[in-house]
């Protein structure tokens, strides 16, 4: 195994271009570093993108946010003001790990690992993430829910990278919430994951976004979800019409960490649960 | 022996919490566990394992590992003794397979090689051939007529004809006419319960450092509960002398009745004697969860009769249980505790063991108990709550006490059963409003307790200080225990001993820590070596005063003269006699070697709360409290500990934690991840309260506490959480796609 550490992606992916074998791009470490250790995994390239300038920046651009590939979890959470306009996929990415996990573990990290429990990938998809991508052929950007084409798998060609995440601008009366189910507390990994992002026109949903993880062998962003509450006030029936449509989006497993059944019925309570604290969010900010 | 000089309230070292001796060494990283040891020139060692649950093992081809440099040995089963029978055969075929593989994650091979890198990457290039047989990894499949035969001729003759050969031991117990019983009764309930494999999941895997010279001389370092264990099974495997190898055993990071089992040691000391040199020897977490024991997972039917004011005219109860592809589930232990609390008149129950494509199961606190808890107390909890009864005042009602005849044959002596109920009745816990969605649930337990083959060293020093050696590895703060029973004979304050968990060359055979066996059995010991320590120490006084040793007693530290007739002497501080007793006689040193058989049985009652998300399935455990009988409690922090932990692991067994085997026969949640112990956030304050009914069998009263905590979790929890859910669950773990499943079926059929 060769490891190496650029000082720009330029190089990162110049190295990644001409690399013989596997190539992982390391981050934070907390998915290559446990699948190295655990003998899941050993690429033949590790290309460290910790030393490139701005991979630990978050900046207010274009009136949003760039998210730096390098920057950790602890990092978003203690940032006031993104937690603030965003609060649904900060929690989304604190809820991974553990304090010490924390402290090394990204968002670009968690999309790129292809996992469809991925916490903070349907947090994204909901917020209507993009993510900044270089490569051979020069940059691009692309939203991220064209990112995960399947488990452990993403739409990245050879030698392309991404350099930073863009968070859009929140504007008004908007909000967004996560919830995963999970059988402990914490530790754990999601059975189901649900991310609503609404924005309000006085009591009403005028914007929608609803995504479902670990239903499906990639996170899922569900059109029907999102049609299901638009125009109304959240009320009993749109929300059983939200869980409906979620619940009709899923197409799951059945695995050691939950049943088809279980995880169709509880994608819908998460989705009407993820919902009600959303809108509840935008009218506690008016 | 029985309470001869102490009773409660004289003591004045034993129910006091000092720090524990290895406190210091553990907070600081000191402490030097199994695979904390190094030795110059060392190997390292990794295991090729089965990724098949059944198969004939047709040739193993270990050229292509064998080329390169780095590696210097491969071992096989031709590598270990020829001859073995009986249990040593099976522990033998456990530690490395012979003509099959009987489980996923069977021992085929081992490779010895330069770091440990190197040996992981040799295990995957030796080439196993295998030939696949079908699989069976279910108890009731296991037993049924066209399950595939794990090994021919594997049943002893407690077996009844007609069972199916994977049906390897039978027992059956119980006195009365449970038919007569049943007649009797206003209200019978019969009902099916199933439980999953749990396993204990210690921290720290399995490691050694072991070195096997030609000669066949031996030295083994390894973390385990029973280091004597350890060299006796070694010996046989590799075919040398018990004396001739010696064990030392290291820190533990739990046990549970898990290190009790020899997995790896033999494996080390075959690559050692091959390759010359000292090899080390560490699992994987993986390895672990597929190669070493898990308890037993069962299928239990439960028939019991109740009097519409709440007296039980009858029990009946079937356990089947597998234990993997071995014999030994402890299905003998789930019949005769499970009826173990009450006071029946007809009780009758069967066991079966049963083997399939599974780890060999290992001992887990309290093996077997906890399951029969499980199904007997929902039992009881579905009568009283059909009749309207207080489960508390049921179970008072039904109590065993001394002189009941147990369920599974002998008279009780003095025990605490009525003790724990009445404290838990009047614990604010119990009388505490319950709060809209909460489940309550009580449960008694029962464990047996055990003595053992025991032998200890009192050495005194010049100084007049004092180190004690035992022989049963600290598993949960013994040492502490050990260094208090000590100080109360002594009479010398609780810091001027040492206790050494001493190597197997030290003292004479004890056997593991298990059978909560360490505080009662080696605690006597400590008392008896203490005590003759103190008859050499009065002999003494005795020659130098020049008076009949009779005369001298010992008094809070000194030698005294009994009496005006005896004489008139400045009493003799024990540092007085020990600074010369290299002129008086030579060293003093206790002893005491023995099997004490009076481990008192040990009962507990828990009450818990517990709430039931209905939309998710997903149960909070809220509040829970622990009574149990410790006889007397020695340091009362540890004491304290074990019934919280007892607790703490019931609960993750209750809820979430279970082996989950694949349609291939393949374990598939071989990590921490998956297999979901609670975390600290899953778990409630555990409220404990240390209840003493003295054990006549113990100088001090003492009883064993390490097991009978994890007894009654089980069933406390499902009587709560079928409280909070509104459906009995009947199946362990009650995990929330489990407890959806119920309530769907309640509502939709």
């Amino acid at each position: 195994m060769q490891y190496h550490s650029p000082a720009s992606f330029e190089d990162a992916v110049g190295i990644a271009a001409s690399a013989d074998g596997t190539t992982r791009f390391l981050a934070g470490g907390t998915d290559v570093l446990v699948q190295l250790r655990a003998d899941v995994f050993t690429p033949d390239v590790l290309i460290d993108v910790k030393n490139i300038e701005g991979v630990k920046d978050i900046v207010c651009e274009d009136g949003g946010w760039r998210i730096g590939a390098a920057v950790s979890g602890a990092e978003m959470s203690e940032n006031a003001e993104l937690a603030r306009q965003w609060p649904g996929l900060v929690e989304a990415m604190d809820l991974i790990g553990s304090t010490q996990v924390q402290g090394r573990a990204t968002l670009v990290g968690n999309l790129c690992n292809g996992s469809p429990a991925a916490d903070s990938v349907p947090a994204m998809f909901a917020a209507d993430v993009s993510a900044n991508i270089t490569g051979p052929n020069g940059e691009r950007r692309v939203a991220v829910s064209e990112i995960p084409v399947g488990p452990g798998k993403t739409s990245l060609e050879k030698g392309e990278v991404i350099t930073a995440l863009h968070i859009p601008q929140r504007g008004d009366n908007a909000a967004d919430a996560y919830l995963r189910f999970i059988p402990r507390t914490e530790m754990d990994i999601a059975v189901v994951g649900c991310a609503v992002n609404l924005r309000l026109d006085g009591d009403t949903i005028s914007e929608a976004r609803v995504s479902l993880g670990a239903v499906a062998p990639k996170v899922l962003l569900v059109d029907e979800a999102a049609q299901a509450i638009i125009g109304t006030s959240l009320d009993e029936n749109a929300l059983n019409a939200l869980a409906a449509a979620a619940s009709a989006a899923c197409n799951p497993i059945n695995d050691k960490r939950g049943t088809i059944k279980f995880r169709t019925h509880v994608a819908g309570v998460l989705a009407r649960r993820a919902a009600k604290i959303a809108y509840d969010r935008v009218r506690a900010s008016k | 022996m029985a309470l001869d000089d102490k009773k409660n309230g004289e003591f004045k070292v034993v129910g006091t919490r000092p720090n524990r001796p290895d406190g210091v060494d553990k907070v600081t990283g000191r402490a030097r566990f199994g695979a904390d040891v190094s030795a110059p020139g060392m190997l390292h060692a990794a295991i090729v394992r089965s990724p098949h649950a059944h198969a004939k093992i047709l040739k193993i081809d270990t050229s292509r590992a064998m080329a390169s440099k780095d590696v210097k040995a491969v071992v096989t089963r031709a590598d270990f003794a020829e001859g073995l029978e009986g249990d040593d055969l099976n522990v033998l075929e456990n530690v490395m397979a012979g003509e099959k593989a009987l489980y996923d994650g069977h021992a085929v091979a081992a490779v010895a090689a330069t770091s440990p890198l190197a040996a992981r990457d040799a295990a995957k290039l030796i080439d196993v051939t295998y030939e696949i047989l079908p699989h069976v990894t279910d108890v009731d499949k296991a037993m049924a007529k066209d399950a595939p035969v794990i090994r021919e001729g594997a049943a002893d003759k407690s077996v009844p004809p007609g069972l199916h050969p994977n049906v390897v031991r039978y027992h059956e117990s119980g006195h009365g006419d449970v038919e007569e019983g049943f007649a009797q009764a206003d209200l019978v309930i019969e009902d099916s319960f199933v439980t999953e494999a749990a396993h204990q999941g210690y921290i720290e895997p399995h490691a050694c450092l072991a070195q096997l010279d030609a000669d066949g001389k031996g030295e083994v370092w390894c973390c385990t509960q029973g280091h004597f264990n350890v060299q006796k099974i070694c010996a046989k495997l590799v075919g040398t002398d018990a004396s001739q190898i010696r064990v030392t055993a290291s820190e533990i990071g739990g046990g549970f009745g898990g290190k009790t089992a020899v997995f790896i040691e033999p494996v080390a000391l075959a690559l050692s004697r091959k390759t010359n040199r000292p090899v080390k020897l560490v699992m994987s977490r993986a390895e672990v969860f597929r190669a070493t024991g898990p308890t037993a997972s069962t299928s239990m039917d439960i028939k019991i009769g109740m009097t519409s004011d709440g007296k039980i005219t009858a029990g009946q109860g079937t356990f089947r249980l597998q234990g993997g592809a071995f014999p030994g589930a402890p299905m003998e232990f789930t019949a005769m505790c499970a009826f173990a609390p009450y006071n029946l008149e007809n009780v009758f129950q069967v066991g079966y063991d049963v083997m399939s494509n599974r780890p060999k199961q290992a001992a887990y606190r309290a093996p077997g108990s906890p399951m029969a808890a499980f199904a007997v107390e929902s039992v009881i909890d579905e009568l009283c709550s059909q009749l309207g009864l207080d489960p508390i005042e049921v179970r008072l009602m039904n109590a065993s006490k001394e002189g009941t005849k147990a369920s599974y044959g002998p008279r009780f002596d003095r025990i605490g059963l009525v003790e724990t109920l009445e404290a838990a009745k009047a614990h604010p816990h119990y009388s505490a409003p319950l709060a809209e969605g909460l489940g309550r649930g009580v449960s008694c337990g029962f464990w047996f307790n055990h003595g053992g083959e025991t032998a200890v060293t009192l050495a005194l020093s010049e100084d007049g200080t004092a180190a004690l050696s035992v022989g049963t590895p600290d598993i949960g703060g013994s040492r502490a225990s050990m260094c208090q029973m000590v100080a109360e004979e002594l009479g010398i304050p609780y810091e001027k001993i040492r206790t050494t968990v001493a190597d197997t060359a030290t003292l004479g055979y004890n056997e593991v820590s298990h059978g909560s066996r360490v505080t009662y059995a080696s605690g006597l010991a400590a008392i008896n070596a203490s005590r003759d320590a103190v008859e050499k120490l009065c002999g003494r006084a005795a020659a130098k005063w020049g008076i009949d040793p009779e005369a001298v007693y010992w008094d809070s530290g000194y030698a005294k003269p009994s009496g005006p007739n005896a004489g008139d002497f400045e009493p003799l501080a024990l540092a007085d006699i020990t600074k010369n007793m290299g002129a008086t006689g030579g060293p003093i040193v206790g002893h005491f070697e023995a099997t004490p058989e009076g481990a008192g049985v040990s009962f507990a009652t828990h009450i818990v709360d517990a709430r039931v998300d209905k939309e998710t399935g997903k149960t909070s455990v809220e509040r829970y409290t622990v009574v149990q009988d410790a006889g007397k409690a020695i340091h009362p922090t540890y004491v304290e500990g074990q019934y919280q932990g007892g607790a703490a692991q019931g609960i993750g067994w209750a809820l979430n934690e279970e082996y989950i085997y694949g349609e291939d026969g393949r374990l598939q949640n071989a990590n921490f991840l998956d297999y979901r112990i609670p975390v600290a956030s899953d778990l409630p304050m555990i409220d404990t309260v240390i209840v003493e009914v003295p054990n006549p069998g113990h100088p001090y009263g003492v009883r064993g506490v390490g097991e009978t905590s994890i007894c009654p979790p089980l069933a406390a929890i499902a009587n709560a959480v079928s409280g909070a859910a509104g459906v009995r669950l009947k199946q362990l773990p009650m995990s929330p796609p489990r407890i959806l499943e119920a309530l769907d079926v309640q509502a939709n059929g």
